[in-house]
């Protein structure tokens, strides 16, 4: 082999468009290999966090099997009722970028502190012998730090808590952050939403419930260190299961079940 | 044989890549709150740095002086591409924690420096021994520090509770300081105390020394003039 002149121009050449070429060429190969895997990631984390806020992860005993008993749909949340749009395609930070997609909340609306709101809304229905068996709501409210993201699952009678699962805040690890822990997820199934009246009154509240409490099935232990997270919490119940949020919706699916 | 050895286990103690080359350390930093995602990571460098020095070793007879850094910079981002995807794929999340992190290893100075400093001059299958073995030394002390990290941060260690917490019922209250990165320099800078106290060669000159102003080291000083000592 004849000795080169690796610093010829032409090896110069040479050498960084054979490189570039080569890298790219594995680099692609590679990402369009993988894509389906990744893209099937992507899907897979969203369906864990929705099927695990109502436990069915555990009825059913893998996310696959709870998904194929879930129905998605998207909502009109002003009217409350079922729209056609593709829930595939639907994407709530697109939503909420779009004009005429959303709308600004008013100081006293914007109990949640989330200033602007969807339209349209995708929610999860799981069937179990062809009636309604949980629904599962997103959530999303101002925390400490940041907007707290999360789903609420309530049961078939729309009044009872089956779980609430939050998947993406930036609440302080040890304080806020313990909204992840089990154990206080745990006190919120079958605690109860609406009162007789109608009136949202499940809420977190400073210090641990009493069992003889009037309240009990309405309230939640504190976390302790975590009271504006708590109070976050709290807010997003009162909008998301208020008039502006889905009670539309919830009283339309009632309707519809009588 | 020993040689291959010495090249291997050399960056572990010897020449620590953070510890005694000071490279490195941002992601020392980030990532280690937590020690699976720190783990995970050690892998991902590893694997990058043993792979850059093999390939840039390799076609270190053709590649041409002046463009060197421009090559070695393809192949190491190529490199950390790839990385990435394959995490993305197999593991998504502990990807989503890592997130930016994984891509930053192009800019991690232990693999440009090992292929400038030793790729360039030796054939591929010592340098990839010389790659592995810095990847070594970098992970030795990322798991130092991700283990007390966690351990003292949220009382776990890879999720499993050694100490009992107290929002569970046990009585160890999590130091929130130890999930912040500054406490990592604290713990690196107390790294590096033990490993030259141990290995005194390791020990620096000093820059700079005080001066000497006792009569008995300087007996006459020269007499300054006026305008100096003003400065």
């Amino acid at each position: 082999m004849p000795k080169i002149n690796k610093d010829s121009t032409l090896n110069i050449t040479f050498v960084g468009i054979g490189l570039c070429l080569l890298c790219s060429a594995i680099i692609s190969f590679i990402a369009i290999q993988l894509r389906s895997v990744q893209e099937n990631n992507v899907v897979l984390d969203m369906q864990k966090k929705i099927v695990s806020s109502a436990g069915l992860d555990e009825v059913y005993g893998s996310v696959e099997n709870a998904m194929s008993n879930i129905k998605t749909l998207i909502i009109d949340l002003d009217k409350g009722q079922i729209v056609d749009i593709n829930p595939n395609t639907y994407e709530l930070s697109k939503e909420l970028r779009e004009d005429g997609k959303y709308k600004f909340l008013s100081a006293e609306e914007d109990v949640a502190s989330i200033k602007k709101r969807e339209k349209y809304s995708k929610v999860y229905i799981e069937y179990k012998d062809n009636e309604i068996n949980t629904l599962i709501l997103p959530v999303r409210g101002y925390g400490l730090w940041g907007i707290l993201y999360g789903y609420l699952a309530i049961e078939g009678d729309f009044n009872t808590v089956a779980g609430l699962e939050f998947y993406e805040h930036k609440e302080t690890p040890g304080l806020g952050a313990e909204i992840d822990n089990p154990k206080w997820k745990a006190l919120w199934k079958g605690k109860k939403i609406y009162q007789e009246n109608g009136e949202v009154s499940l809420k977190v509240i400073k210090g641990s419930v009493m069992k003889s409490s009037d309240n009990f099935s309405y309230e939640i232990d504190g976390l302790s260190g975590a009271t504006l997270t708590c109070n976050g919490v709290t807010n997003l119940i009162a909008y998301w299961m208020g008039n502006d949020g889905f009670l539309n919706f919830i009283n339309n699916l009632q309707k519809v079940d009588v | 044989m020993s040689n291959y050895s010495e090249i291997l286990f050399r960056p572990v103690f010897k020449e620590n890549p953070i510890a005694l080359q000071m490279l490195g350390i941002c992601s020392a930093l980030a990532v280690t709150s937590k020690l699976y995602p720190t783990l995970i990571m050690c892998v991902a460098l590893t694997v990058t740095v043993s792979l850059s020095n093999f390939f840039i070793s390799m076609i270190r007879n053709i590649t041409p002086s002046n463009i060197r850094i421009i090559v070695q910079m393809t192949i190491i981002s190529s490199l950390v591409i790839l990385v990435d995807q394959a995490l993305k794929a197999y593991d998504y999340e502990t990807s989503k924690t890592l997130s930016v992190f994984v891509g930053l290893i192009i800019t991690n100075c232990i693999v440009m420096g090992r292929a400038e400093a030793f790729a360039m001059q030796n054939p591929p299958g010592v340098s990839f021994l010389d790659g592995f073995g810095n990847g070594l030394g970098y992970s030795v002390i990322l798991i130092i520090l991700g283990t007390i990290r966690e351990l003292f941060g949220t009382g776990t260690i890879l999720e499993y509770e050694i100490f009992p917490l107290v929002q569970n019922g046990g009585w160890y209250v999590p130091n929130n300081f130890f999930l912040l990165p500054p406490v990592s320099f604290i713990l690196i800078g107390l790294i590096i105390w033990a490993l030259r106290a141990w290995q005194k060669d390791q020990i620096e000159e000093p820059e700079f020394r005080m001066s000497h102003n006792s009569p008995e080291i300087v007996p006459n000083p020269p007499p300054t003039p006026s305008s100096k000592v003003a400065s």
